[in-house]
Order: C-alpha cells, then sequence, then structure tokens
C-alpha cells in the first residue's frame, strides 16, 4: 500500500480514498457521486493525452481531469497485472 | 441532436414550469433520477411523446411535461433534469428539488440504473426524505440482466420502505406494474414512511431539537426533518425560494435563528464545524446506499469487462482518434454513397412534376408571370431543396443517432476534453459540437448542459463552426462536383467522405482556435472542473432509432427548411423578373454585392444566396442556380453534371468552390441559431458576437485563401 493521488493511479490500478483536498464545488460534486473517504475507485481508461482520465466509482465511470483527480488522495495497491498496463502517459 | 419544436427557437426556454391539467382531478408525478438512466425513455413510453433519448448524461436541458391515462384517472408526467443529488449544487439541482419542493407533485417516481445501483441510491434516499410518496423504478433490468447483475426488488423495497417497481422501458417492459404502483401511492390516504437514513449522533440530536419548533411553521407544506438539515446547512437559495412560493420566512424569524445557533454551537462542541456538516451528512447518505445496495443486489461476473475493451477501442492513445475519424468518414460515406441515388430519383420525379405542372398552367391560359412566380420561383426551389436535402439527411440522421444510443458520444467528450482543456473550455463543449451537427440551435439550447457560464458562453459562441444538417448538402454537393467527379462509384463518394470529414476537422479546428481566443479574451477565466460520466454501451435499437430520426428530425427539418425556401424562391423570382431602370432587381443586388464578394473568391450571386439564406442554409445552393438561371439561358439541370456545367459558365473556378465551402462552414449563424442564442444569453451583445464571431473568421479565412491564390496566380 502506498500513498498515490488519484490521477497518479495506471490503467487497471485500484486505490481507496484517503482524503478530498479539494474547496466546496468540486468537493461537493466528487461526494455526490459517491467519492467519500474510503471508496474504492479503480482507474479503468486514459484518453490519448492521458488527461482526462476515467475511474469505477461505486459501479459508474466518471472521468475526471488530472488537475481535479491530483486533489483525491488514496492509498493504491500495487499494480495487479503490471505486463497488461497502459503506456504511461 | 434533439431536434423538435420545443428544443430549437422560441420554444426553447422554459421560463418557469406551469402544469398542464386537462382535468382538475389529473395527478402530477415528478419524474426524477441521476442523468442517463433512461429516465426520458420510461416519460416518452408512458406518455406516448417523443422526448429526445440518446445515450449521454444531460440530454433533456429542459422540463417536459406529458399526460397518461391509467385505469381512467389523468396523470400529468414531469421530467424533470437529470441529477445526482438535491443538494442544488447546479443549475439542474434547483430546479429538479424546486418542483420536489414547490411544485405541488401528488407523487415522485425516482428512476434508478439497474446497472449502477448503489450510486442511484443515493438520490433516492434524499428524494425520500423530501418526499415520502415516492415509487423506485429499477430501470434498464434487461441491461442488468445481460451483465450478471441481479437486484432483490421486494428487498430492496422493505429496506426503502416504498414501492420499488421493475423496468426495462425500452421494450416497454414493466411501465403497467409501474403505473398501478404511481395510481396506488397517489391515492393513497396516508403517505408511506420510509426508514429515514440516520446520520451521525450530533447532528441527529440537532436535527430532533430543530424539528418541534419548524413543524407548525412549515404546517406540513414540507417534511420538519429535511428542513431542519438544510436550515443547519445554510442552504440561502432553498430558504429565499421558500420566501417566495410558500410565504415561509425563517431567516426572518427569530426563534428559529437563536435555536439553529445553539444547535451550531453544540454542533461545534463535538467537533463538526461548518465545513464537515455537509461532507458528514453526504458520506452518511452514501455508505446508507452502499449498505443497502450490499443487502440487495448480486452479481455473477465482472459486469464491464466488454465496456472496458471498447474503451481501449475508442479512448486509447493509439487508437482513439484514428477511429474517431474514421468513425466520422464512414457515416459521410454511407451518407454520401446512399444519397446519391434517391437524390437523382427524387430530383427526376420532382422536375417530372414541374414539367406536368408547366402543361396545366398553359392549358389554363395562364399568365406567364404567374407561372413563373409559382412554377420557377416558388416550387422549382422547394423541388431543389427536397431533392437535395432529404437524402442525406435521412441517411445521416439515423447513422448518428446511432452511434448516439450506443453510447460513443461521451467517448469523443472524453478523446476531446484535453484540447479544449487547452482552449480553457469544457469538454462536454464537445457533446453541444456533435449536436450541432444536427442542428445549430438545438447545440446551441444543448449548451445548458455546461455549468460554468463562462464555458457555456465560449460553447454557445463557437457552436456554429461545424456544419450543421443544412450545410452538409451543399458542402457535399460542391466537393461532388469540383474535386471528386458526379459518376456514383463506390471510390469517388470514399474520396468525398475524406475531403467532408476535412472540412469537419477544419471547423473543429477553428472552435478550438476561437475558444481559446475567447478564453484569453473577453471570456477570461480558468476551466472550472468538471465530471464527465462515460455510460454502458447499449446496443442501438435500430428500429426505434430509424423511425424516430426519420419521423421526428428528418420531416421536422425538411419541413422548416421547405417553408423558407417556397417562399425565398418566390422573392427570388421577383427580383429576377421586376426591372428598374432596364436592369432586374436581384442584378443590381448582385452587382452592388459583387465586388466585396470577389474579394473573399465569391461572386454577387454566392453572397446574396448567404444573406437570403439566413432564415434557413438549406436554400443556399437552390439560391445560387436560381441567381444564375434568371439570366442564363440553360434549362435542364437535373443533375449535378449539369449544375456544374452551369456553375463553370457563371465563372466558378476550384477557387470559387473552394471559397463557397469555407464561407458555408465559417458565416454567420442561421436566424433560428440566432434567436436561440438571443434566448439562451438573454443578451443582444453576446447574440450580435456570436453572429460577427464566424462571419468575421469566413470572411478573413476566405479572403487569406482567395488572395494567396491569386498572388500565386493559380486562379
Amino acid at each position: 500500500m502506498n500513498e498515490l493521488s488519484l490521477s497518479a493511479l495506471q490503467v487497471g490500478q485500484s486505490a481507496r480514498v484517503v482524503a478530498l483536498h479539494t474547496g466546496s464545488a468540486m468537493r461537493r460534486r466528487l461526494m455526490d457521486i459517491g467519492l467519500i473517504p474510503g471508496t474504492y475507485v479503480t482507474c479503468v481508461a486514459k484518453s490519448p493525452a492521458g488527461d482526462p482520465a476515467a475511474y469505477r466509482i461505486r459501479g459508474a465511470v466518471i472521468a475526471l481531469r488530472a488537475c481535479d483527480a491530483d486533489t483525491v488522495h488514496t492509498q493504491a495497491e500495487p499494480l495487479l497485472h503490471p505486463a497488461r498496463r497502459a503506456v504511461p502517459a | 441532436m434533439g431536434l423538435t419544436k420545443s428544443s430549437t427557437g422560441a420554444g426553447a426556454v422554459d421560463g418557469g414550469l406551469v402544469i398542464r391539467r386537462e382535468r382538475p382531478d389529473d395527478k402530477v408525478i415528478a419524474l426524477a433520477g441521476n442523468p442517463n438512466v433512461g429516465k426520458s425513455t420510461v416519460f416518452n413510453a408512458l406518455t406516448g411523446l417523443h422526448q429526445h433519448t440518446g445515450n449521454w448524461p444531460g440530454k433533456t436541458v429542459a422540463n417536459a411535461q406529458g399526460r397518461c391515462e391509467h385505469q381512467g384517472r389523468g396523470y400529468v408526467l414531469v421530467d424533470l433534469p437529470g441529477t445526482y443529488s438535491l443538494m442544488a449544487h447546479s443549475a439542474e439541482e434547483a430546479v429538479a428539488r424546486d418542483f420536489l419542493c414547490f411544485g405541488g407533485a401528488d407523487c415522485a417516481v425516482v428512476v434508478c440504473d439497474a446497472t449502477c445501483l448503489e450510486r442511484n441510491l443515493n438520490l433516492v434516499l434524499q428524494t425520500l426524505e423530501l418526499m415520502p410518496r415516492t415509487v423506485v423504478c429499477v430501470n434498464l433490468l434487461d441491461e442488468a440482466r445481460r451483465k450478471g447483475v441481479r437486484v432483490d426488488l421486494d428487498a430492496l423495497s422493505r429496506r426503502l420502505g416504498v414501492p420499488v417497481v421493475g423496468t426495462s422501458a425500452g421494450r416497454g417492459e414493466g411501465l403497467e406494474e409501474l403505473m398501478d404502483a404511481v395510481a396506488a401511492l397517489s391515492s393513497a390516504p396516508a403517505p408511506p414512511a420510509p426508514a429515514p437514513v440516520r446520520y451521525l449522533a450530533p447532528i441527529e440530536a440537532a436535527v430532533s431539537a430543530l424539528e418541534p419548533l419548524l413543524a407548525p411553521r412549515l404546517d406540513g407544506r414540507l417534511p420538519a426533518r429535511w428542513t431542519a438539515l438544510r436550515l443547519l446547512d445554510g442552504n440561502e437559495g432553498l430558504l429565499s425560494s421558500m420566501e417566495h412560493t410558500l410565504g415561509i420566512c425563517l431567516r426572518a424569524d427569530e426563534a428559529v435563528a437563536q435555536a439553529v445557533a445553539a444547535q451550531w454551537d453544540a454542533l461545534q462542541a463535538a467537533g463538526i464545524d461548518r465545513e464537515a456538516f455537509l461532507d458528514r451528512v453526504v458520506s452518511c447518505l452514501v455508505l446508507n446506499a452502499e449498505d443497502i445496495c450490499n443487502g440487495t443486489l448480486t452479481q455473477t461476473a465482472r459486469s464491464d469487462r466488454r465496456d472496458r475493451r471498447l474503451d481501449r477501442l475508442f479512448t486509447s492513445r493509439a487508437t482513439g482518434i484514428p477511429v474517431m475519424l474514421l468513425l466520422l468518414a464512414a457515416v459521410f460515406w454511407l451518407t454520401i454513397q446512399g444519397a446519391n441515388y434517391p437524390s437523382d430519383l427524387l430530383s427526376r420525379g420532382l422536375f417530372w412534376i414541374q414539367d406536368r405542372l408547366s402543361d396545366l398552367f398553359a392549358y389554363l391560359n395562364a399568365p406567364d408571370w404567374l407561372h413563373g412566380l409559382l412554377v420557377l420561383g416558388a416550387y422549382r426551389t422547394l423541388a431543389w431543396v427536397v431533392s437535395v436535402m432529404l437524402p442525406p439527411m435521412a441517411i445521416f440522421f439515423p447513422l448518428f443517432t446511432l452511434l448516439e444510443d450506443f453510447g460513443y458520444l461521451p467517448r469523443v467528450a472524453f478523446v476531446l476534453d484535453h484540447a479544449f482543456q487547452k482552449a480553457g473550455a469544457c469538454g462536454k463543449q464537445a457533446l453541444t459540437l456533435c449536436m450541432g451537427f444536427g442542428c445549430n440551435a438545438a447545440g446551441v439550447t444543448g449548451c445548458r448542459i455546461i455549468d460554468s457560464p463562462r464555458e457555456r458562453l465560449i460553447a454557445m459562441l463557437t457552436n456554429n463552426f461545424v456544419p450543421c444538417n443544412g450545410r452538409f448538402p451543399t458542402l457535399i454537393a460542391i466537393i461532388t462536383m469540383f474535386f471528386v467527379g458526379s459518376s456514383a462509384g463506390g471510390g469517388q463518394s470514399l474520396l468525398s467522405a475524406l475531403l467532408l470529414t476535412g472540412v469537419i476537422v477544419l471547423g473543429v479546428a477553428m472552435t478550438f482556435a476561437v475558444s481559446r481566443l475567447l478564453s484569453g479574451t473577453l471570456l477570461k477565466g480558468v476551466p472550472s472542473s468538471f465530471t464527465l460520466e462515460l455510460p454502458p454501451y447499449r446496443r442501438p435499437r435500430i428500429g426505434q432509432v430509424i423511425v424516430r430520426s426519420v419521423l421526428d428530425r428528418t420531416l421536422f427539418v425538411l419541413g422548416r427548411a421547405a417553408a423558407v425556401a417556397a417562399p425565398a424562391g418566390l422573392v427570388i423570382w421577383l427580383c429576377a423578373n421586376i426591372t428598374v431602370g432596364g436592369t432586374s432587381v436581384l442584378q443590381w443586388c448582385t452587382g452592388f454585392l459583387d465586388p466585396f464578394a470577389r474579394l473573399l473568391g465569391l461572386d454577387g450571386v454566392i453572397l446574396m444566396a448567404f444573406i437570403l439564406g439566413f432564415p434557413a442554409n438549406e436554400i443556399v445552393i437552390p439560391i445560387i442556380m436560381m441567381g444564375y438561371l434568371a439570366t442564363g439561358t440553360l434549362q435542364d439541370f437535373q443533375s449535378l453534371d449539369s449544375l456544374r456545367a452551369l456553375l463553370i459558365d457563371n465563372g466558378w473556378t476550384w477557387l470559387t468552390a473552394v471559397c463557397t465551402m469555407l464561407f458555408s462552414l465559417m458565416h454567420w449563424p442561421c436566424s433560428t441559431t440566432c434567436m436561440t442564442v438571443g434566448k439562451e444569453t438573454k443578451s443582444l451583445k453576446w447574440t450580435l458576437l456570436a453572429f460577427a464571431l464566424p462571419t468575421a473568421a469566413g470572411m478573413l479565412v476566405c479572403a487569406l485563401v482567395a488572395g494567396a491564390a491569386r498572388l500565386a496566380g493559380c486562379a
């Protein structure tokens, strides 16, 4: 387990949310879609430029820009299938 | 691309919703739900209306209402905008919450996506706090079954304490049961008592201290528990709405204010400060939803492996952009290839009718001017518009709708977001841009999905840089005539499709450039945060898509074009045949415009056609033809070859063709779009800018291209 921001996750990597370090509007939005501390999140896709990336959050897939995902601190799990991971951005 | 009378032009703005009951005992049902859960499909299936549906969040931008009857009783259904929450962080949420609070609904239906139930339950729990008379509709059960997700509806109903009905609205399953539940609930003497969400102990203590104080003041019009929570949260928007609509003035109420302040002291003593309060409330709701979901939902396999594989194809670094361009080119190729034959057939048929009409006028000894006005003016322009416009539209609309239904458009937004981010704009602008392909007015209305006012304005002002369906046939015709050759071979239409894709890419590049220019000058600011849901892919309902897009969209757009074409043809014919000082009015006008038009690589007739095409872009090419024919002698023009001959006789070169295409891509928006921008921005200044911006860009680009070509001596 290592501390990573959400934006640092590789495709296929999962993490548990520790804290949201962001101001009110984005914080509200993220919490409304279920991104509260303790939530299990998986990075499922990155766009061609690497930003934004898409995350599976409580069954739904949501795209976030890196500047927003940066503010979400997580405990990341080690990558299970390093061979299958996408080209790093 | 939802094209209806209500989504474009004057009907596009909902100035407060007025419920239309047909009978005084009609019940009002509010339809709430997360974005993109099939709410509009449920609404359409129940009301028989045709609200536009598509697989992307946010397409329902205005409240819609419709009526249905069930067992002899009438129901008015109100389709609320899709929201994740009722905490009113955005305009849609405020609209949905205010309707549930003050709209006078007898009952609410919260539509949920069975494939993503947990996230949806957050809104269900919030709605139950506000409106106990609620039926939970678990939709998309067929999708869920396919993905190995099973929902125990009875257990869910027991946990929530309200009726739960499972539906697959796309196939019409479960809707009878839904209306049965709505009927029973809306006429039940007492509302159900759903199990309330329990918050942290200090919050519960504060709420129960405030409830007895609030209950007599609210007098049953709003639940005291819910109001207490909002009061502690200090929700100013809600409090002022309460003052406006219910006349309940809690802010000025000394006793309430003192009690709230006292409870806040207690909360702070318990370690909950103002920042943390809403966090704790939302966390409790989310955890409660998780708990309920764990008890009622079973999943046999990891459900989204196929979706993720498709995502890799559509969004990855290696394939995302190439696949997008390929899909665009493929849609154009099918459109061009498929439109050739019916277009030819239609024009033969319609011009055969013109000849018969002429015979009839001759037989009746009708005066020449009447024949000219009605047949050569109005009918001929109309015939051209129908034969050139109808086939490409009838093919492009369904193809595009299939992609939309499948769920591809949010992936486009995902792939293009980085470029929009660099331009200081919102990634959802890609969705409004896609809607612009259908109709720019619908695209401008669709900009409501963008939360930040600055980014919404950017999207509205630049929407016209993608050619709408009214401009495609013009582009296709010119490409075919001047750059490919009009024989209907597969290779030729492939080349046409590639050239057209190039034109679209130029339009999108202009969108980026102008968005960037705007966010660096007039609309300065940093890009705001955004979340974009990538919904599961859905199997497109092919039959339904074809029927609906032909009936709703194609005929609607065609009707509008035809309504403009006939009078425009009339006017043109009059202008060409009324002479002042030996020269026709048309020649006066085109002669006046000609010097300036030449500067842009066009001529007076072309510019005149664009000006007269202000009400509808569809009529530009027919007007150009009318303009030339009015002075020329050529009479047989039933194919693109003869049209090409006519244009070349009137001095067209490849440069004229290029500049006409560029000007078609970039000139003022049509009148409907301008009106829509006016309605949406409520500002003359922005409307004028929406008019001037593409016009200036088009004139600049055309003048540069024409000047450069002339300097280089190649035209």
